[in-house]
């Protein structure tokens, strides 16, 4: 940032050098972040034309068939009942006859819905619980002593390097190994997710930990707080922002994941959403009218959860890429 | 108000904070002990386990016995392992030039002066959030039924018949799919990158008459390079680490065609009998996947434009 700073100032310096006045080229420098943004706007606009900008407008808005194309065709079948699928196009495009729920339900009992929506959303969300409390507080222990204690930078370097490890690679060891501890189940794939996302996590609030003064704590120590009552009073509240990142980043890659339930739950009857999915394949069988309508219910839930807090997802994988 | 008093304790304290701070490490090292208990018994003792397994001729139950690096040596010889590692390099590099492409204009285009542009990231982002597994099987209802219907409606030859099911062509139908999620992420990532550059570095270079390819090119690609890192290295990752899409849309055929190493690895390491030599084969693609991962950092880091 420092840099970038350094270099606009240089540019605007370069720019307004040949003015008259060198002396006052500095005052300029300072006021002009000020009045340029919307001005510029204008004028970036005009760098490739209007029209430039109104046939982007348009090829965009075309692109977003690619986005809604998949979604449209679900919606549709999913109302449809087998009869009306005919092998042409519009068989499987065209508008229902009539919108019956009628897949909904019959998908509804089949891949034992509710069951695996109710595990989908338990581990999901004791994850996520989970793992805000433990990794923001082990981010705080190994940030706080980092630059002090190489015992706390080393367990920094060896955690984080944990991020190179894809579960492809652990899975077979996981599988023996929960099973002989007698985990494997729902509370081994929490396990599993709160070690697995610790990595990432953790190089987060180390990261956010800067932003949090010193200051902060040595007052609380004046006061005669104890480590653990600074911690939870202080530092917790104060990296809510990094705690939403965190629980966006960890829901997401939770509530998706195939693979881990997939192998460690294999033993039990529990389902998540997903794997309720490839589990009744089969019992779909060519009923694609009721497929298509689980897929619908399994896709569901995390729509409606965009739809409700999309910006916060956004700037959560955003912030979670770049940091 | 006593103000000496106030004095005195700070002295005091001061005094203390030698020793205070002692006992406060030894409370963060409480915490912190186990936290790597359970990283270690979670992440590092499998990776050793596996390798340990990869000794062996385990086959996922019973007795097994010490094979050395027999596993390690026959890894290299074993067409279906040698198969999937093309095929999942294939795979991730097409994916990652392809992904980071075409995320990249749309992310140029997005950040313009457009009208609705909230609600077209915000559209454009969906593909992201879906699973990948439902999202394959959406998909190969299109590979299977649609895009053959359509191919004959219109007479082009290549559509007609399911990509899904030829040898040749199945790869491509994995790509798109993933491509489909992936261009969502990496756009996102673009256009954060793309609004760090400063508007001033445009308008100096408008004044120096630097336009089109020449302004994205000279200027705007060296400046959002750190955000080109990051998206190259994501989408190689997420690339090689493929399964949910090969899981629902070919299961690794036709004919283990399409098989990528994790698939490999859940396939034939869970229920084909060969978990010892798929540990070894695991523990080479931990290996490989380390070499990526630095070689990458590595040569992009390099790269990186400093404003």
């Amino acid at each position: 940032m420092d840099n970038k700073e350094q270099e606009n100032m240089a540019v605007q310096e370069a720019a307004t050098a040949q003015s008259p006045m060198p002396e006052a080229s500095e005052k300029v420098t300072e006021k002009e972040p000020e009045k340029k943004p919307p001005k510029m706007k204008k004028s970036k606009g005009a760098v490739g034309g209007k029209t430039a900008n109104v046939i982007i407008n348009i090829l965009l808005v075309i692109g977003c068939i690619t986005v809604f194309f998949p979604l449209y065709m679900t919606v549709i079948i999913a109302f449809k009942k087998p009869s009306e699928m005919t092998n042409d196009v519009a068989g499987a495009l065209a508008f229902p006859e009539k919108w019956n729920f009628d897949n909904f339900a019959e998908a509804m009992r089949v891949t034992d819905f509710w069951h695996s929506l109710g595990n989908s959303l338990l581990l999901t969300g004791v994850t996520v619980v989970i793992c805000i409390l433990l990794h923001s507080l082990a981010g705080y222990v190994i940030g706080r002593k980092m630059a002090k204690l190489k015992t706390f930078k080393a367990a920094y370097f060896y955690i984080v390097s944990g991020m190179f490890v894809p579960f492809a690679v652990l899975m077979m060891p996981l599988v023996k190994q929960t099973a002989q501890m007698g985990i494997a189940n729902r509370i081994g794939v929490i396990i599993l997710y709160v070690v697995f996302f610790m990595p990432m996590n953790m190089m987060l609030y180390t990261g956010y930990l800067k932003n949090i003064p010193l200051a902060l704590e040595e007052a609380a120590c004046v006061d005669g707080a104890t480590a653990w009552q600074t911690y939870w009073k202080i530092i917790f509240p104060n990296m809510k922002p990094m705690h939403a990142t965190v629980a966006v980043l960890t829901a997401m890659s939770t509530w998706n994941d195939v693979m881990t339930p997939l192998v460690i739950m294999s033993g039990t009857d529990q389902n998540t959403l997903p794997l309720a999915q490839l589990n009744f394949q089969t019992q779909f069988g060519t009923n694609y009218n009721l497929a298509f309508a689980s897929y619908l219910l399994a896709l569901l839930p995390i729509l409606i959860f965009y739809i409700i807090c999309q910006k916060q997802i956004i700037s959560g994988v955003v912030n979670g890429a770049v940091k | 108000m006593g103000n000496e008093e106030a004095k005195k304790e700070k002295t005091e304290k001061k005094e203390k904070k030698v020793k205070t701070w002692s006992r406060n490490d030894k409370i963060f090292l409480g915490i912190l002990i186990p936290v790597l208990v359970l990283f270690f018994c979670f992440n590092t003792l499998p990776l050793i386990k596996g390798f340990y397994y990869g000794l062996t001729n385990f086959r996922g139950y019973g007795n097994y016995d010490f094979v050395g690096l027999r596993n390690f040596k026959d890894l290299f010889t074993d067409a279906r392992v040698g198969k999937s590692y093309l095929f999942t390099f294939k795979y991730a590099l097409v994916m990652t030039l392809l992904v980071n492409f075409l995320s990249l204009v749309l992310a140029l285009g997005m950040n313009r002066e457009i009208k609705g542009k909230n609600a077209l990231r915000g559209i454009y982002f969906v593909p992201n959030i879906l699973g990948g597994l439902v999202v394959g099987y959406i998909f190969s209802f299109i590979f299977t039924y649609i895009l053959p219907a359509v191919g004959e409606a219109t007479g082009i030859g290549f559509l007609q018949n399911s990509f899904l099911a030829n040898t040749k062509t199945a790869w491509i139908a994995i790509v798109i799919v993933g491509a489909w999620q992936g261009i969502a992420m990496n756009t996102i990532i673009y256009i954060s990158g793309l609004q760090t550059v400063p508007e001033e570095v445009y308008e100096a270079c408008m004044l120096d008459g630097a336009s089109g390819w020449k302004k994205f090119s000279k200027i705007t690609l060296p400046l959002i390079m750190p955000f080109v890192t990051i998206n190259l290295v994501l989408c190689m990752k997420n690339a090689l680490m493929v399964f949910d899409q090969i899981m629902s849309l070919t299961k690794g055929g036709p004919s283990q065609s399409t098989e990528s190493i994790s698939y490999l690895i859940y396939n034939n390491g869970m229920s084909g009998g060969q978990f010892g030599f798929q540990s070894a084969n695991a523990f080479v693609f931990f290996v490989v996947i380390v070499a990526i991962s630095f070689m990458q950092m590595k040569f992009l880091g390099g790269k990186e434009e400093q404003l």
